[in-house]
């Protein structure tokens, strides 16, 4: 055997033996990944369920030292404030992806605004939540819902503009032309086909941004600032679920530890069914309207 | 395109419409012409909505700015070059809070970011067809996951898990780097990295598979054909072509792990401290405002504070936009996805 054959042959065998040696990597990495969440997932759902009982959806939270309480308060602050940012997040988001998809097409304007809403998504919450309390909470020299659904709903505008324009490109262009060509005027055709086609992941895409801001707590910590009683007003503090749990989670009491458990157990699940539901309902597309 | 089947529908429409007849849609068309005033009122809506995106950016910069007129003009950029932290007699400099976010980030990547490749190397070319769905769907789940449940989680069983565990380990085997000197509490830099690396896990590796996927498979077959193993394959055929998106993939994980706020801020241990140890408490730039911005009595306090938040904003921007560039040039044209 000459040099070159040989050597040749060691090269192989160096690339085959890499070639294993990063398969292996790669899956030992996902094994490595997987496992721990798993772990985070399960721990979560077995603390919260023993946590949990029918007092923690009804009753609001007891003084320190006292067994019992629940979350019931910042289970509906929670739900004031999501409505609040829902009402302001969905119309704007929507909007801003019709003008993307419809009338902004090629056009640098366009672009920009794309960019900069991507850029927005990132901007880190607590910067959200510093911004609106130097706006609203100084102003009015208290916390407020008002502010926390504020906070929460400027944060709902680029996720929800992105994937409308997305779900909008998939629209095909011969269901517009179809309208136009039947006289149809274009605000028409945006509203009665475009959107109502698109609907099903415009609507996943509304669900995906309420997710992701249900769980925020960083935006509301100056400006929802939490609340231990029941107030249902606007102009007031009010409780928050992912506040709560904060707060309770770095308490020194056994009590309170156990609550937040629970808190984040149904913090998890309402998140998650909300995702998932939406998910099957516009697969099935039961949603499906127009087309 | 749109507009001219639009110009050319109406034209036609017109003379039509003349006609007076029974017919709805000649009825319907005749009433065409009202709409002109409609379409106009309806798209400049739709622009002043997204205007408005603009609108909250700027909005965001100079409420910021003027809050921290106080801080600017008191300090000037000295602010973030110096390290005292003090309250009571009004002296504030953000190194501290600057060295904790680097700190914890650059750890954060390092420990995430091989993972995150790994995970999307199996998930794209290595993992069996019905294992491929499940695992995408846990990972993009755990993105979801919010930050204050993360840190639930981290305090009751990572905090013991560093303390009793992981850092006793580090200890033994590399207590000579002097990285892990003095007292190992639970909370510190370590941990927070590692909550770090946990929750930025996800967000990197499924836009690092979206990245590869985009990758067109004639690329692979291409390289295949040339005697490649799969490893070359990827090597040569995948990473090469889309190394630029997954920096970027890897940038959006730093924009993140840069301004993550609450689970940091309940195990990193809350003290403004510059310590080689990563067992040594510290702050980030978004913890010290989440944990102190209730606290903050005095205007200069306050404004010192919100400074450290227009750093913040000013950073992450910059970063996201560098990473969105990154990111746009690989899967422009690749199929749109819902995240």
């Amino acid at each position: 055997m000459d040099f070159q054959t040989r050597s040749m042959r060691l090269n192989n065998a160096r690339r085959k033996v890499t070639n294993y040696l990063v398969s292996g990597l790669s899956i030992l990495a996902t094994i490595i990944v997987i496992v721990p969440l798993i772990a985070i997932l399960f721990y979560l759902i077995y603390k919260g369920a023993s946590s949990l009982n029918l007092a923690f959806f009804t009753h609001i939270p007891a003084p320190v030292g006292e067994e019992g309480g629940g979350m019931a308060n910042s289970i509906v602050g929670s739900g004031i404030i999501l409505l609040l940012a829902s009402l302001m997040g969905v119309p704007i988001g929507i909007a801003a992806g019709v003008y993307l998809a419809e009338f902004g097409r090629g056009k640098a304007l366009a672009t920009a605004v794309r960019f900069t809403a991507d850029v927005l998504n990132g901007v880190p919450s607590i910067v959200m939540g510093i911004s609106i309390y130097s706006l609203i909470v100084i102003q009015q020299k208290h916390f407020s819902a008002l502010a926390g659904g504020v906070a929460l709903g400027i944060m709902m505008i680029p996720t929800i503009t992105r994937t409308t324009e997305e779900m909008l490109a998939t629209v095909p262009h011969a269901i517009r032309e179809a309208a136009l060509g039947l006289g149809v005027p274009k605000w028409r055709t945006a509203i009665s086909v475009s959107l109502r086609t698109a609907s099903p992941g415009i609507i996943t895409g509304c669900m995906l941004a309420f997710a992701r801001v249900a769980g925020e707590t960083a935006p509301l910590l100056f400006t929802a600032f939490g609340n231990q009683f029941w107030s249902l007003k606007l102009n007031e503090p009010i409780a928050a679920l992912p506040l709560q749990i904060y707060v309770y989670a770095i308490s020194p009491y056994d009590e309170w530890h156990r609550l937040a458990w629970a808190g984040a157990l149904v913090l998890i699940v309402m998140i998650m069914v909300s995702v998932t539901l939406v998910r099957i309902v516009a697969n099935r597309g039961v949603l499906k309207g127009g087309s | 395109m749109l507009s001219t089947v639009a110009a050319a529908v109406t034209p036609a429409a017109a003379p039509q419409a003349g006609n007076a007849a029974a017919s709805p849609i000649r009825d319907f068309l005749s009433r065409r012409g009202s709409g002109r005033l409609a379409d106009a009122s309806f798209a400049a809506i739709m622009l002043v909505c997204a205007l408005s995106i603009f609108a909250i950016v700027l909005f965001i910069l100079s409420i910021l700015i003027v809050r921290s007129h106080l801080s600017l003009a008191q300090f000037g950029w000295s602010f973030f070059t110096r390290s005292a932290w003090d309250p009571v007699s009004g002296d504030f400099g953000a190194l501290p809070f600057i060295f904790g976010t680097l700190a914890t980030s650059f750890l954060a990547l390092l420990m995430a970011v091989p993972l995150a490749l790994g995970v999307a190397i199996f998930l794209t070319e290595l993992c069996p067809q019905p294992l491929r769905a499940p695992i995408s769907f846990l990972t993009e789940l755990l993105a979801a996951i919010p930050s204050v449940v993360y840190g639930l989680w981290a305090v009751f069983v990572l905090i013991p898990l560093v303390r009793d565990v992981i850092g006793p380990f580090l200890v033994k085997f590399f207590g000579w780097t002097t990285l892990f000197d003095g007292t190992n509490f639970g909370v510190g830099l370590l941990t927070a990295s590692i909550i770090l690396a946990i929750m930025i896990l996800p967000i990197i590796s499924s836009l690092t598979r979206d990245i590869m996927t985009a990758v067109p498979n004639s690329q692979r077959e291409a390289v295949l054909a040339l005697g490649a193993t799969r490893w070359e394959m990827i090597r040569i055929g995948v990473l090469r072509n889309s190394r630029i998106g997954i920096v970027g993939a890897i940038m959006l994980g730093l924009g993140r792990a840069l301004g993550e706020t609450m689970a940091v801020t309940m195990v990193i241990g809350n003290h403004p401290n510059i310590s080689k140890s990563l067992f040594a408490p510290a702050n980030t730039l978004a913890s010290v405002i989440a944990g102190e911005f209730s606290e903050a009595t005095s205007d200069i306090y306050l404004s010192a504070l919100i400074e450290i938040g227009l750093a913040l904003f000013l950073v992450t921007i910059v970063v996201n936009a560098i990473a969105r560039l990154m990111v746009w040039a690989v899967t422009r044209n690749a199929p749109a996805r819902v995240q």
